[in-house]
C-alpha cells in the first residue's frame, strides 16, 4: 500500500534534480497544499503566481529564452484553458514548457483515460492530438518519471505534461 | 497623437542594449526600424507578449525589458498586470501602443476604444509607475528616464499608422531567430 501513495517530498527533491529553480503557478486543489504551499516557503524555488495559465506558457517560454529552467503547476481545467498558447507557443514556437498538472477527481489507480470525470478522460487524448509528451504521475515510484521528462523537454525544446493522479501527501 | 514608425525611431535611439519584445504590427515595424538581436517577436499567441516579457525580465534581471504590447492584445491578456505588479521585476518597462483597433485583423475598433483608462488599469493593478504620451517630443524627452528607472513601469502611447513596412510574419515567429536571441541574450 505504501508505494501507492504519493509523496510530495520525493516529487519537490525530483524538480530540482532537475535544475527548476522557477515555479509558475496558479493554486490547483490536488497540489496546493503539499506542492504549491511548501513551494511558496521553500528558498531554493522563485515561484510566479498567475492569474491565468496561459501567462504561464509565456513566462516558462521567456524563461527560457533568457537561460533559466522553469516548472508550471495548474490544474487540467487550466491546461484545457491555455490550449491556443500550447499550440503556438510551445508547440509551433518550440519551447520546452514543462507543465506538472492536478487531475482533480481522478479516482485513486484508475488511469486517467478510463476516469468517469468527463474533463480528465479527454486530457490525454487532446495531448495526444497535440503531440505533446506526457506521464501519468499517480504514486511515489513514478517520481523517477520526472529527471528524465524534463531533461527530454530541454533537449528537444518541446513541451511535456506530467500528470499528477492523486493528491500527494 | 503619434506616428507609430516615429515613436519606434524614438525607441531605436535610446534603446541601448535593452531587450525589446513586440506584437503585432510594432514587432512588424521594429524589426525594420530597430534590426537588432535582442527583439523578441516569437510570441505565439495574441495577448502573450507581456507574459514573455516577463519571464525574460525575470530570468535576467541585470537586463532592461522593453515590452511593445497592443491594445487589443493587453485586453486578451488583462490579469498579467496583476502578475507582474505582483511579481514586480525592477527592470520591465510596458509600453502600450494604443491605437484603438486590431489592426492587423482588419482594423476593427477594440472595444470601448479611446475611452479605457490603461494607465490607471496598470496602476490599480501595482504598477510602480505610469506615464501616457500623446507628442513624440515629450516621448522623446521622457524615455531616457523611464528606461533608467525602477519599474515595473506602464507608459501608453497614443498613436496612429505611420509610413508602411512590408510584414513578414515567417520571420517574427522564426525559430531560427529565436534561437539566435537566446544566443545574443547569452553573451550579452
Amino acid at each position: 500500500m505504501a508505494d501507492r501513495m504519493l509523496k510530495a517530498e520525493d516529487i519537490i527533491r525530483e524538480i530540482k534534480r532537475a535544475g527548476i529553480r522557477f515555479i509558475v503557478a496558479l493554486p490547483d486543489r490536488v497540489t496546493s497544499q503539499h506542492l504549491l504551499k511548501p513551494m511558496l516557503q521553500d528558498p531554493d524555488f522563485k515561484v510566479v503566481q498567475v492569474c491565468k495559465e496561459d501567462e504561464g506558457v509565456s513566462i516558462c517560454s521567456g524563461l527560457f529564452a533568457a537561460g533559466q529552467r522553469s516548472l508550471l503547476l495548474m490544474q487540467y481545467t487550466g491546461l484545457l484553458d491555455s490550449v491556443n498558447a500550447l499550440r503556438g507557443v510551445a508547440i509551433e514556437g518550440q519551447n520546452p514548457v514543462c507543465m506538472m498538472v492536478g487531475l482533480l477527481g481522478k479516482e485513486p489507480d484508475v488511469a486517467p483515460t478510463q476516469s468517469k470525470k468527463y474533463g480528465v478522460k479527454i486530457i490525454e487524448p487532446i495531448l495526444d492530438a497535440m503531440g505533446i509528451e506526457h506521464h501519468w504521475v499517480e504514486a511515489s515510484a513514478d517520481a523517477h518519471k520526472i529527471v528524465p521528462a524534463i531533461e527530454t523537454a530541454y533537449a528537444r525544446t518541446r513541451p511535456v505534461a506530467l500528470l499528477i493522479g492523486r493528491e500527494p501527501t | 497623437m503619434m506616428k507609430r514608425d516615429e515613436c519606434l525611431k524614438v525607441l531605436a535611439r535610446h534603446r541601448k542594449d535593452a531587450i525589446v519584445v513586440a506584437v503585432y504590427m510594432a514587432a512588424q515595424e521594429l524589426i525594420h526600424i530597430s534590426p537588432n538581436d535582442l527583439n523578441y517577436t516569437f510570441t505565439g499567441a495574441m495577448g502573450q507578449g507581456s507574459s514573455h516579457g516577463l519571464g525574460l525580465a525575470l530570468g535576467r534581471p541585470d537586463k532592461r525589458v522593453i515590452v511593445l504590447d497592443g491594445d487589443g492584445s493587453l485586453l486578451m491578456n488583462l490579469g498579467s498586470l496583476v502578475t507582474i505588479a505582483n511579481a514586480a521585476p525592477k527592470n520591465y518597462v510596458h509600453c502600450l501602443c494604443e491605437n484603438g483597433t486590431y489592426e492587423t485583423n482588419g482594423s476593427v475598433p477594440i472595444p470601448r476604444a479611446g475611452q479605457i483608462r490603461f494607465t490607471e488599469l496598470a496602476k490599480a493593478a501595482g504598477y510602480r509607475r505610469t506615464y501616457e504620451f500623446s507628442k513624440i517630443e515629450d516621448w522623446d524627452r521622457e524615455l531616457d528616464k523611464i528606461i533608467r528607472e525602477d519599474g515595473p513601469i506602464f507608459v501608453d502611447l497614443k498613436m496612429e499608422p505611420g509610413e508602411q513596412y512590408p510584414e513578414d510574419f515567417r520571420r517574427l515567429y522564426s525559430i531560427e531567430y529565436r534561437d539566435k536571441f537566446r544566443q545574443a541574450l547569452k553573451s550579452s
